[in-house]
Protein backbone atom coordinates (compact mmCIF):
# COMPACT_ATOMS: atom_id res chain seq x y z
CA UNK A 1 0.00 0.00 0.00
CA UNK A 2 1.58 3.21 -1.23
CA UNK A 3 1.23 5.59 1.69
CA UNK A 4 0.24 9.13 0.81
CA UNK A 5 1.15 11.97 3.11
CA UNK A 6 2.03 15.64 2.64
CA UNK A 7 2.21 17.47 -0.66
CA UNK A 8 2.43 15.79 -4.09
CA UNK A 9 1.13 12.58 -2.53
CA UNK A 10 -1.06 11.69 -5.51
CA UNK A 11 1.82 12.04 -7.97
CA UNK A 12 4.29 9.29 -8.68
CA UNK A 13 7.32 9.57 -6.38
CA UNK A 14 9.45 12.61 -7.28
CA UNK A 15 12.82 12.06 -8.89
CA UNK A 16 15.87 13.50 -7.13
CA UNK A 17 15.99 16.29 -9.66
CA UNK A 18 12.39 17.19 -8.94
CA UNK A 19 13.06 17.03 -5.22
CA UNK A 20 16.04 19.37 -5.63
CA UNK A 21 13.90 21.88 -7.49
CA UNK A 22 11.21 21.87 -4.83
CA UNK A 23 13.87 22.29 -2.17
CA UNK A 24 15.38 25.21 -4.05
CA UNK A 25 11.94 26.80 -4.20
CA UNK A 26 11.65 26.51 -0.41
CA UNK A 27 15.14 27.91 0.18
CA UNK A 28 14.47 30.83 -2.14
CA UNK A 29 11.35 31.55 -0.11
CA UNK A 30 13.52 31.79 2.97
CA UNK A 31 12.18 28.62 4.59
CA UNK A 32 14.46 26.38 6.62
CA UNK A 33 14.56 22.92 5.09
CA UNK A 34 15.24 19.73 6.98
CA UNK A 35 14.75 15.98 6.84
CA UNK A 36 12.81 13.68 9.15
CA UNK A 37 12.49 9.91 9.11
CA UNK A 38 10.32 7.24 10.71
CA UNK A 39 9.32 3.61 10.55
CA UNK A 40 5.94 4.35 12.09
CA UNK A 41 4.05 6.09 9.30
CA UNK A 42 0.68 6.19 11.02
CA UNK A 43 -1.05 9.38 9.85
CA UNK A 44 -1.46 10.57 13.45
CA UNK A 45 2.24 10.15 14.20
CA UNK A 46 3.28 13.74 13.52
CA UNK A 47 6.62 13.63 15.29
CA UNK A 48 9.19 11.92 13.15
CA UNK A 49 12.87 11.77 14.07
CA UNK A 50 15.03 14.65 12.88
CA UNK A 51 17.98 14.03 10.59
CA UNK A 52 20.51 16.71 11.55
CA UNK A 53 19.50 20.30 12.01
CA UNK A 54 17.24 22.42 9.86
CA UNK A 55 19.28 24.40 7.33
CA UNK A 56 19.02 28.13 7.77
CA UNK A 57 21.93 29.48 5.78
CA UNK A 58 22.65 27.20 2.84
CA UNK A 59 21.56 29.01 -0.31
CA UNK A 60 21.64 26.00 -2.62
CA UNK A 61 19.54 22.82 -2.68
CA UNK A 62 22.63 20.68 -3.27
CA UNK A 63 23.32 21.01 0.45
CA UNK A 64 20.07 19.29 1.34
CA UNK A 65 20.51 16.67 -1.37
CA UNK A 66 23.86 15.83 0.23
CA UNK A 67 22.08 15.21 3.53
CA UNK A 68 19.33 13.23 1.83
CA UNK A 69 21.94 10.95 0.33
CA UNK A 70 23.53 10.47 3.75
CA UNK A 71 20.14 9.87 5.39
CA UNK A 72 19.16 7.28 2.80
CA UNK A 73 22.41 5.47 3.42
CA UNK A 74 21.44 4.96 7.05
CA UNK A 75 17.64 4.91 6.90
CA UNK A 76 16.96 3.99 3.30
CA UNK A 77 14.47 1.34 4.45
CA UNK A 78 12.24 3.89 6.20
CA UNK A 79 10.07 6.84 5.31
CA UNK A 80 11.96 10.09 4.93
CA UNK A 81 10.23 13.41 4.40
CA UNK A 82 11.32 16.90 3.61
CA UNK A 83 10.06 19.63 5.90
CA UNK A 84 10.21 23.33 5.04
CA UNK A 85 9.68 25.61 8.02
CA UNK A 86 8.73 29.25 7.69
CA UNK A 87 10.02 31.14 10.70
CA UNK A 88 8.59 34.49 9.72
CA UNK A 89 6.28 36.16 12.21
CA UNK A 90 2.70 35.01 11.93
CA UNK A 91 3.61 31.76 10.21
CA UNK A 92 6.13 30.06 12.44
CA UNK A 93 5.10 26.70 11.09
CA UNK A 94 5.71 24.12 8.40
CA UNK A 95 4.83 25.46 4.95
CA UNK A 96 5.58 22.42 2.85
CA UNK A 97 6.30 18.80 3.54
CA UNK A 98 6.51 15.77 1.30
CA UNK A 99 7.84 12.22 1.29
CA UNK A 100 11.24 11.77 -0.37
CA UNK A 101 11.96 8.15 0.46
CA UNK A 102 9.90 5.09 1.29
CA UNK A 103 10.56 1.42 2.11
CA UNK A 104 10.73 -1.05 -0.77
CA UNK A 105 7.74 -2.97 0.57
CA UNK A 106 4.87 -1.18 2.25
CA UNK A 107 2.48 -3.65 3.86
CA UNK A 108 0.04 -0.89 4.80
CA UNK A 109 -2.65 -0.76 7.47
CA UNK A 110 -5.26 -3.06 8.85
CA UNK A 111 -8.66 -1.64 9.67
CA UNK A 112 -9.87 -2.88 13.06
CA UNK A 113 -13.47 -2.78 14.13
CA UNK A 114 -14.14 -2.82 17.83
CA UNK A 115 -17.71 -3.62 18.76
CA UNK A 116 -18.89 -1.52 21.64
CA UNK A 117 -22.09 -1.09 23.60
CA UNK A 118 -25.32 -0.76 21.69
CA UNK A 119 -23.92 -2.32 18.50
CA UNK A 120 -21.64 0.75 18.16
CA UNK A 121 -18.35 0.27 16.33
CA UNK A 122 -14.98 2.00 16.90
CA UNK A 123 -12.63 1.96 13.98
CA UNK A 124 -8.88 2.07 14.22
CA UNK A 125 -6.06 1.59 11.73
CA UNK A 126 -3.03 -0.40 12.69
CA UNK A 127 0.19 -0.52 10.68
CA UNK A 128 1.22 -4.08 9.92
CA UNK A 129 4.85 -3.13 10.01
CA UNK A 130 4.62 -1.32 13.36
CA UNK A 131 3.74 -4.63 15.03
CA UNK A 132 7.43 -5.40 15.09
CA UNK A 133 9.92 -3.50 17.28
CA UNK A 134 11.21 -0.12 16.09
CA UNK A 135 14.16 -0.50 13.74
CA UNK A 136 13.05 -3.96 12.51
CA UNK A 137 9.87 -2.98 10.77
CA UNK A 138 10.85 -2.76 7.14
CA UNK A 139 13.33 -4.76 5.12
CA UNK B 1 13.50 27.29 -10.15
CA UNK B 2 12.36 30.60 -8.87
CA UNK B 3 15.78 32.19 -8.54
CA UNK B 4 16.97 33.94 -11.67
CA UNK B 5 19.42 31.81 -13.58
CA UNK B 6 20.86 34.35 -15.90
CA UNK B 7 21.38 32.36 -19.04
CA UNK B 8 21.22 28.63 -18.52
CA UNK B 9 17.70 28.50 -19.78
CA UNK B 10 16.10 25.31 -20.93
CA UNK B 11 16.38 25.41 -24.67
CA UNK B 12 15.97 21.73 -25.42
CA UNK B 13 12.65 22.28 -27.13
CA UNK B 14 14.08 24.85 -29.52
CA UNK B 15 16.04 23.44 -32.42
CA UNK B 16 19.04 25.67 -32.79
CA UNK B 17 21.34 25.52 -35.75
CA UNK B 18 23.60 28.49 -35.15
CA UNK B 19 24.66 30.55 -32.20
CA UNK B 20 25.90 34.10 -32.14
CA UNK B 21 28.79 34.04 -29.69
CA UNK B 22 29.06 37.83 -29.68
CA UNK B 23 25.43 38.21 -28.75
CA UNK B 24 25.74 35.51 -26.09
CA UNK B 25 28.73 37.35 -24.68
CA UNK B 26 26.89 40.63 -24.53
CA UNK B 27 23.74 39.07 -23.11
CA UNK B 28 25.50 37.14 -20.36
CA UNK B 29 26.77 40.29 -18.66
CA UNK B 30 30.25 38.81 -18.69
CA UNK B 31 31.51 41.78 -20.60
CA UNK B 32 30.52 44.09 -17.78
CA UNK B 33 32.42 42.03 -15.23
CA UNK B 34 35.53 41.81 -17.39
CA UNK B 35 35.40 45.52 -18.08
CA UNK B 36 35.15 46.32 -14.43
CA UNK B 37 38.02 43.97 -13.73
CA UNK B 38 40.08 45.82 -16.32
CA UNK B 39 39.21 49.20 -14.95
CA UNK B 40 39.51 48.68 -11.23
CA UNK B 41 42.48 46.34 -11.12
CA UNK B 42 45.79 47.75 -12.26
CA UNK B 43 48.18 45.47 -14.12
CA UNK B 44 47.68 41.70 -13.63
CA UNK B 45 47.80 41.18 -17.41
CA UNK B 46 48.34 37.40 -17.34
CA UNK B 47 45.61 36.97 -14.75
CA UNK B 48 43.09 38.96 -16.74
CA UNK B 49 44.07 37.02 -19.83
CA UNK B 50 43.45 33.68 -18.11
CA UNK B 51 40.10 34.87 -16.84
CA UNK B 52 39.07 35.92 -20.33
CA UNK B 53 40.12 32.55 -21.70
CA UNK B 54 38.09 30.78 -19.05
CA UNK B 55 35.07 32.90 -19.90
CA UNK B 56 35.51 32.07 -23.59
CA UNK B 57 35.76 28.37 -22.83
CA UNK B 58 32.56 28.42 -20.83
CA UNK B 59 30.69 30.35 -23.49
CA UNK B 60 31.80 27.91 -26.17
CA UNK B 61 30.93 24.91 -24.01
CA UNK B 62 27.49 26.33 -23.53
CA UNK B 63 27.03 26.98 -27.21
CA UNK B 64 28.09 23.41 -27.97
CA UNK B 65 25.62 22.09 -25.47
CA UNK B 66 22.80 24.04 -27.03
CA UNK B 67 23.66 22.76 -30.47
CA UNK B 68 23.64 19.22 -29.21
CA UNK B 69 27.37 18.62 -29.64
CA UNK B 70 29.33 16.46 -27.25
CA UNK B 71 30.25 18.56 -24.28
CA UNK B 72 31.63 18.01 -20.85
CA UNK B 73 31.15 20.34 -17.95
CA UNK B 74 34.67 21.68 -17.52
CA UNK B 75 36.39 21.38 -14.16
CA UNK B 76 36.86 24.86 -12.84
CA UNK B 77 38.59 24.33 -9.53
CA UNK B 78 41.46 26.80 -9.46
CA UNK B 79 44.57 27.75 -7.63
CA UNK B 80 45.78 31.33 -7.29
CA UNK B 81 49.39 31.59 -6.34
CA UNK B 82 51.47 34.67 -5.89
CA UNK B 83 53.34 36.79 -3.42
CA UNK B 84 51.62 38.71 -0.64
CA UNK B 85 49.39 41.55 -1.73
CA UNK B 86 49.22 40.68 -5.42
CA UNK B 87 45.43 40.69 -5.50
CA UNK B 88 44.49 37.03 -5.10
CA UNK B 89 41.68 37.57 -2.65
CA UNK B 90 40.37 40.50 -4.63
CA UNK B 91 40.23 38.52 -7.89
CA UNK B 92 38.59 35.49 -6.23
CA UNK B 93 35.67 37.67 -5.21
CA UNK B 94 35.17 38.80 -8.81
CA UNK B 95 35.53 35.24 -10.06
CA UNK B 96 32.42 34.12 -8.18
CA UNK B 97 30.38 36.83 -9.85
CA UNK B 98 31.76 35.95 -13.26
CA UNK B 99 31.05 32.23 -12.95
CA UNK B 100 27.54 33.00 -11.85
CA UNK B 101 26.90 35.20 -14.85
CA UNK B 102 28.21 32.46 -17.09
CA UNK B 103 25.68 30.13 -15.55
CA UNK B 104 28.38 27.85 -14.26
CA UNK B 105 27.40 28.15 -10.63
CA UNK B 106 23.81 28.57 -9.58
CA UNK B 107 24.10 31.15 -6.83
CA UNK B 108 27.35 33.08 -7.17
CA UNK B 109 28.16 33.63 -3.52
CA UNK B 110 31.66 33.27 -2.13
CA UNK B 111 32.40 31.43 1.09
CA UNK B 112 35.86 32.43 2.24
CA UNK B 113 37.55 30.15 4.74
CA UNK B 114 40.91 29.33 6.26
CA UNK B 115 42.12 26.27 8.14
CA UNK B 116 40.28 27.17 11.34
CA UNK B 117 36.90 27.07 9.61
CA UNK B 118 37.45 23.56 8.29
CA UNK B 119 39.56 21.74 10.82
CA UNK B 120 38.29 20.79 14.27
CA UNK B 121 39.95 20.71 17.66
CA UNK B 122 39.34 17.09 18.60
CA UNK B 123 38.52 13.71 17.09
CA UNK B 124 35.20 13.71 15.26
CA UNK B 125 35.01 17.49 15.10
CA UNK B 126 36.53 17.99 11.67
CA UNK B 127 34.15 16.09 9.39
CA UNK B 128 30.96 17.88 10.48
CA UNK B 129 32.75 21.22 10.41
CA UNK B 130 34.06 20.70 6.89
CA UNK B 131 30.69 19.40 5.71
CA UNK B 132 28.85 22.42 7.11
CA UNK B 133 31.17 24.71 5.15
CA UNK B 134 30.78 22.62 2.01
CA UNK B 135 27.01 22.81 2.27
CA UNK B 136 27.20 26.55 2.67
CA UNK B 137 29.37 26.80 -0.44
CA UNK B 138 27.04 24.71 -2.64
CA UNK B 139 25.95 26.73 -5.64
CA UNK B 140 28.85 29.13 -5.16
CA UNK B 141 32.60 29.38 -4.70
CA UNK B 142 34.60 28.01 -1.79
CA UNK B 143 37.70 30.14 -1.36
CA UNK B 144 40.39 28.57 0.80
CA UNK B 145 42.99 31.17 1.64
CA UNK B 146 46.48 29.94 2.52
CA UNK B 147 45.39 26.41 1.75
CA UNK B 148 48.75 24.92 2.77
CA UNK B 149 47.89 25.35 6.43
CA UNK B 150 45.43 22.49 5.96
CA UNK B 151 48.37 20.18 5.73
CA UNK B 152 50.85 19.92 8.58
CA UNK B 153 53.70 17.83 7.43
CA UNK B 154 55.27 17.52 10.85
CA UNK B 155 52.17 15.92 12.36
CA UNK B 156 50.77 12.96 10.48
CA UNK B 157 47.78 12.67 12.77
CA UNK B 158 46.79 16.26 12.16
CA UNK B 159 43.04 16.69 11.67
CA UNK B 160 43.74 18.75 8.55
CA UNK B 161 44.21 15.53 6.63
CA UNK B 162 40.62 14.59 7.30
CA UNK B 163 39.38 17.91 5.93
CA UNK B 164 41.54 17.43 2.83
CA UNK B 165 40.07 14.00 2.18
CA UNK B 166 36.48 15.22 2.44
CA UNK B 167 37.27 18.18 0.20
CA UNK B 168 38.87 16.00 -2.47
CA UNK B 169 35.90 13.68 -2.51
CA UNK B 170 33.32 16.42 -2.88
CA UNK B 171 35.43 18.32 -5.43
CA UNK B 172 35.41 15.24 -7.58
CA UNK B 173 31.81 14.11 -7.21
CA UNK B 174 30.00 17.42 -7.09
CA UNK B 175 31.78 19.39 -9.73
CA UNK B 176 28.51 20.85 -10.96
CA UNK B 177 27.60 22.09 -7.52
CA UNK B 178 30.48 24.37 -6.61
CA UNK B 179 33.93 25.66 -7.46
CA UNK B 180 36.93 25.56 -5.16
CA UNK B 181 39.61 28.24 -5.35
CA UNK B 182 42.78 27.67 -3.38
CA UNK B 183 45.04 30.61 -2.75
CA UNK B 184 48.45 31.11 -1.24
CA UNK B 185 52.06 32.04 -1.76
CA UNK B 186 53.65 30.36 -4.75
CA UNK B 187 56.41 28.28 -3.19
CA UNK B 188 54.31 27.05 -0.28
CA UNK B 189 51.43 26.10 -2.60
CA UNK B 190 53.93 24.15 -4.68
CA UNK B 191 55.08 22.21 -1.61
CA UNK B 192 51.46 21.65 -0.62
CA UNK B 193 50.67 20.12 -4.00
CA UNK B 194 53.75 17.94 -3.79
CA UNK B 195 52.50 16.34 -0.60
CA UNK B 196 48.88 16.25 -1.82
CA UNK B 197 48.91 15.08 -5.43
CA UNK B 198 45.17 14.47 -5.24
CA UNK B 199 44.67 18.19 -5.05
CA UNK B 200 46.90 19.00 -7.96
CA UNK B 201 45.08 16.63 -10.28
CA UNK B 202 41.67 18.01 -9.37
CA UNK B 203 42.66 21.56 -10.11
CA UNK B 204 42.54 22.45 -13.74
CA UNK B 205 43.58 26.07 -13.59
CA UNK B 206 46.70 27.34 -11.94
CA UNK B 207 46.93 31.10 -12.17
CA UNK B 208 50.08 32.93 -11.15
CA UNK B 209 49.85 36.43 -9.81
CA UNK B 210 53.03 38.29 -10.75
CA UNK B 211 54.58 40.98 -8.59
CA UNK B 212 53.65 44.50 -9.61
CA UNK B 213 56.12 46.74 -11.41
CA UNK B 214 56.98 50.08 -9.84
CA UNK B 215 54.80 52.08 -12.22
CA UNK B 216 51.88 49.73 -11.58
CA UNK B 217 52.25 50.22 -7.85
CA UNK B 218 52.20 53.97 -8.40
CA UNK B 219 48.96 53.66 -10.38
CA UNK B 220 47.56 51.46 -7.63
CA UNK B 221 48.44 54.19 -5.15
CA UNK B 222 46.57 56.69 -7.32
CA UNK B 223 43.50 54.44 -7.49
CA UNK B 224 43.51 53.76 -3.77
CA UNK B 225 43.77 57.44 -2.89
CA UNK B 226 41.10 58.36 -5.39
CA UNK B 227 38.70 55.88 -3.82
CA UNK B 228 39.17 57.60 -0.48
CA UNK B 229 38.84 61.06 -1.99
CA UNK B 230 42.50 61.90 -1.61
CA UNK B 231 45.20 62.70 -4.15
CA UNK B 232 48.91 63.49 -4.49
CA UNK B 233 50.27 66.84 -5.52
CA UNK B 234 53.11 66.67 -8.07
CA UNK B 235 55.93 66.42 -5.51
CA UNK B 236 53.94 64.05 -3.39
CA UNK B 237 53.56 61.69 -6.30
CA UNK B 238 57.28 61.91 -7.08
CA UNK B 239 58.04 61.09 -3.45
CA UNK B 240 55.72 58.11 -3.66
CA UNK B 241 57.57 56.93 -6.74
CA UNK B 242 60.84 57.00 -4.83
CA UNK B 243 59.22 55.38 -1.84
CA UNK B 244 58.09 52.46 -3.98
CA UNK B 245 61.56 51.89 -5.40
CA UNK B 246 63.07 51.94 -1.90
CA UNK B 247 60.33 49.92 -0.25
CA UNK B 248 60.63 47.10 -2.72
CA UNK B 249 64.17 46.43 -1.56
CA UNK B 250 63.11 46.17 2.08
CA UNK B 251 62.12 42.92 3.75
CA UNK B 252 58.43 41.98 4.03
CA UNK B 253 57.51 43.80 0.87
CA UNK B 254 53.87 42.95 0.11
CA UNK B 255 53.09 44.57 -3.23
CA UNK B 256 49.76 46.39 -3.24
CA UNK B 257 49.26 45.84 0.47
CA UNK B 258 52.52 47.66 1.23
CA UNK B 259 51.16 50.54 -0.78
CA UNK B 260 47.89 50.45 1.11
CA UNK B 261 49.75 50.51 4.42
CA UNK B 262 52.07 53.30 3.30
CA UNK B 263 49.10 55.39 2.28
CA UNK B 264 47.34 54.75 5.57
CA UNK B 265 50.38 56.10 7.38
CA UNK B 266 50.70 59.02 4.96
CA UNK B 267 47.13 60.01 5.77
CA UNK B 268 47.95 59.84 9.43
CA UNK B 269 50.93 62.16 8.95
CA UNK B 270 48.90 64.47 6.77
CA UNK B 271 46.28 64.79 9.48
CA UNK B 272 48.96 65.57 12.06
CA UNK B 273 50.61 68.07 9.76
CA UNK B 274 47.34 69.87 9.16
CA UNK B 275 46.57 69.87 12.83
CA UNK B 276 49.89 71.31 13.84
CA UNK B 277 50.36 73.88 11.11
CA UNK B 278 46.91 75.21 10.36
CA UNK B 279 45.46 78.25 12.00
CA UNK B 280 42.19 79.30 10.51
CA UNK B 281 39.86 77.58 8.06
CA UNK B 282 41.22 75.12 5.47
CA UNK B 283 39.58 73.96 2.23
CA UNK B 284 38.68 70.59 0.81
CA UNK B 285 41.76 70.73 -1.39
CA UNK B 286 44.14 70.96 1.51
CA UNK B 287 42.24 68.29 3.39
CA UNK B 288 42.57 65.81 0.56
CA UNK B 289 46.11 66.42 -0.67
CA UNK B 290 49.03 64.19 0.24
CA UNK B 291 52.24 66.18 -0.14
CA UNK B 292 55.88 65.11 -0.35
CA UNK B 293 56.48 65.66 3.36
CA UNK B 294 53.77 63.13 4.26
CA UNK B 295 55.62 60.48 2.30
CA UNK B 296 59.20 61.50 3.01
CA UNK B 297 58.70 61.32 6.76
CA UNK B 298 58.66 57.55 6.32
CA UNK B 299 61.53 55.67 7.93
CA UNK B 300 62.22 54.14 4.52
CA UNK B 301 63.99 57.37 3.68
CA UNK B 302 66.15 57.19 6.82
CA UNK B 303 68.95 55.04 8.17
CA UNK B 304 69.37 51.27 8.33
CA UNK B 305 68.02 50.81 11.84
CA UNK B 306 64.91 52.77 11.01
CA UNK B 307 64.22 50.68 7.96
CA UNK B 308 64.38 47.54 10.02
CA UNK B 309 61.72 48.66 12.39
CA UNK B 310 59.43 49.99 9.70
CA UNK B 311 59.68 46.66 7.98
CA UNK B 312 58.68 44.92 11.16
CA UNK B 313 55.84 47.32 11.59
CA UNK B 314 54.68 46.57 8.05
CA UNK B 315 54.67 42.90 8.76
CA UNK B 316 52.45 43.44 11.73
CA UNK B 317 50.12 45.64 9.73
CA UNK B 318 49.57 43.14 6.94
N1 LIG C 1 45.70 45.36 -9.23
C1 LIG C 1 45.24 46.04 -8.18
N2 LIG C 1 44.70 47.24 -8.33
C2 LIG C 1 44.26 47.92 -7.27
N3 LIG C 1 44.29 47.47 -6.00
C3 LIG C 1 44.84 46.27 -5.78
C4 LIG C 1 45.34 45.49 -6.85
N4 LIG C 1 45.82 44.35 -6.36
C5 LIG C 1 45.63 44.39 -5.03
N5 LIG C 1 45.04 45.55 -4.67
C6 LIG C 1 44.72 45.94 -3.31
O1 LIG C 1 45.76 45.48 -2.47
C7 LIG C 1 45.29 44.93 -1.26
C8 LIG C 1 45.78 43.51 -1.11
O2 LIG C 1 45.19 42.68 -2.09
P1 LIG C 1 44.70 41.19 -1.78
O3 LIG C 1 44.23 41.09 -0.37
O4 LIG C 1 43.78 40.78 -2.84
O5 LIG C 1 46.09 40.43 -1.93
P2 LIG C 1 46.41 38.90 -1.68
O6 LIG C 1 47.14 38.43 -2.87
O7 LIG C 1 45.18 38.18 -1.29
O8 LIG C 1 47.41 38.98 -0.46
P3 LIG C 1 47.74 37.84 0.62
O9 LIG C 1 48.31 36.71 -0.14
O10 LIG C 1 48.76 38.48 1.51
O11 LIG C 1 46.46 37.50 1.28
C9 LIG C 1 43.79 45.02 -1.31
O12 LIG C 1 43.42 46.14 -0.54
C10 LIG C 1 43.47 45.25 -2.79
O13 LIG C 1 42.34 46.06 -2.93
MG1 LIG D 1 44.59 37.27 0.55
Amino acid sequence: MHITQGAFSFLPPLTDEQIARQVQYCIDKGWAVSLEFTDDPHPRNTYWDMWGHPMFDNPDAAALMLELKACRKVYGDRYIRLVAFDSSHGWESVRLSFIVNRPAVEPGFRLERQETAGRGIRYTTRSYAAGRPAGERYG
Amino acid sequence: MAEAQPIMREVDDVKLSAIDLRAEYAESGVEAVLDELDRTLIGLKPVKQRIKETAALLLVERARKRLGLAHETPTLHMCFSGNPGTGKTTVALRMADLLHRLGYIRKGHLVSVTRDDLVGQYIGHTAPKTKEILKKAMGGVLFIDEAYYLYRQENERDYGQEAIEILLQVMEHQREDFVVILAGYGDRMERFFESNPGFRSRIAHHIDFPDYADDELLSIADVMLEKQNYGFDAEGRAAMEQYIALRRRQPHFANARSIRNALDRARLRQANRLFETSDGPIGADTLSTIVAADIRASRIFRNEAGQESEARQLEGAS
